[in-house]
């Protein structure tokens, strides 16, 4: 049997506004394309960061998720390297940038195909960059799910506790595709500490329809 | 040949989204690798490309893409020599 670990911290970016553990921590104009506020979430996070302006769209969301669930955490000083990881999941896999890649090759008199988009087309890349960022390299995972389960992911993750494999955990959903976007994650710790939410599958429900 | 320098200076931070770097900030001598603009093995693989799209170039081998894409001033040096050709 599992043991369940606790949520240290949680965010939500979707419709122009990244929330931060319930409050809001950016709210852009409506009319903002993502680009114009996943730019403006990075700039208020103050982060120096060069290789994110490379980064596709789904990199982008899944790292500006991150930087906020641990930019209080203090995690890299309780926990090793090999200690945290990294459990993702989302629907449309990395399709919104294997259609852009697409866009590069389907003209045989104009074929120049990129590979600094190709490099993006598969969904663990996101994993990737948040483990570079942060210097992580404990157990990671990405599942493709038709839309966010988080009875498997808690229960995933609460697994990888209880066999002493991660003592934390950065978990969620990240969601990309034809210009919708939605990033849901939360840093999960197997020790527990004061008033912090319990993993479960009911208490991320409730928190993921904040 | 400035021309060319200032032109390849605005192709590479657009392909490369160099956001934070203006022509300006470029010197056409400095390394383009390490040092220099610190670019990576992808951005390397898509110099070859902007050579080939914008001014129809293949680089033949490795040895030669070295001395090629050392800095801006050597890139538009090898554009304006085989461009004639």
């Amino acid at each position: 049997m599992s043991s369940i670990g606790f949520i240290k911290s949680y965010s939500i970016i979707r419709n122009n506004q990244a929330i931060l553990n319930g409050e809001e921590f950016l709210k852009g104009a409506p009319e903002d394309d993502f680009a114009t506020f996943i730019r403006s979430l990075y700039k208020k996070l103050e982060i120096t960061h060069s290789p994110f302006y490379k980064m596709d769209d789904m990199c982008k969301l899944g790292l500006m998720a991150t930087e906020l669930i641990l930019k209080d955490s203090a995690i890299k000083e309780k926990y090793t390297d090999t200690e945290i990881g990294v459990v993702l999941s989302n629907s449309s896999s990395s399709l919104h940038t294997d259609a852009s890649y697409y866009e590069t090759v389907k003209d045989k008199s104009n074929y120049f195909p990129s590979p600094a988009v190709f490099v993006y087309t598969l969904p663990n890349i996101v994993i990737g960059e948040i483990c570079i960022r942060n210097k992580i390299k404990g157990e990671n995972t990405f599942f493709i799910f038709e839309e966010y389960n988080p009875e498997f992911i808690t229960d995933y993750v609460n697994n990888l506790f209880s066999s002493g494999k991660l003592k934390s955990c950065i978990a969620g959903w990240v969601e990309f595709c034809e210009g919708k976007y939605e990033a849901f994650l939360y840093l999960a710790e197997a020790a527990q500490a004061e008033n912090l939410i319990t993993h479960t599958a009911e208490q991320i429900k409730k928190i993921y329809n904040f | 040949m400035e021309d060319l320098v200032n032109q390849l200076k605005v192709q590479i931070i657009k392909a490369l989204k160099l956001e934070d770097v203006k022509p300006e900030d470029i010197n056409p001598t400095a390394p383009l690798f390490g040092d220099g603009l610190g670019l990576d093995s992808i951005d390397a693989l898509e110099l070859i490309v902007l050579l080939e799209k914008e001014y129809g170039l293949r680089v033949e081998n490795a040895a030669s893409a070295k001395k090629i894409f050392s800095s801006i001033k050597s890139m538009a040096d090898y554009i304006a020599e085989h461009k004639k050709a």
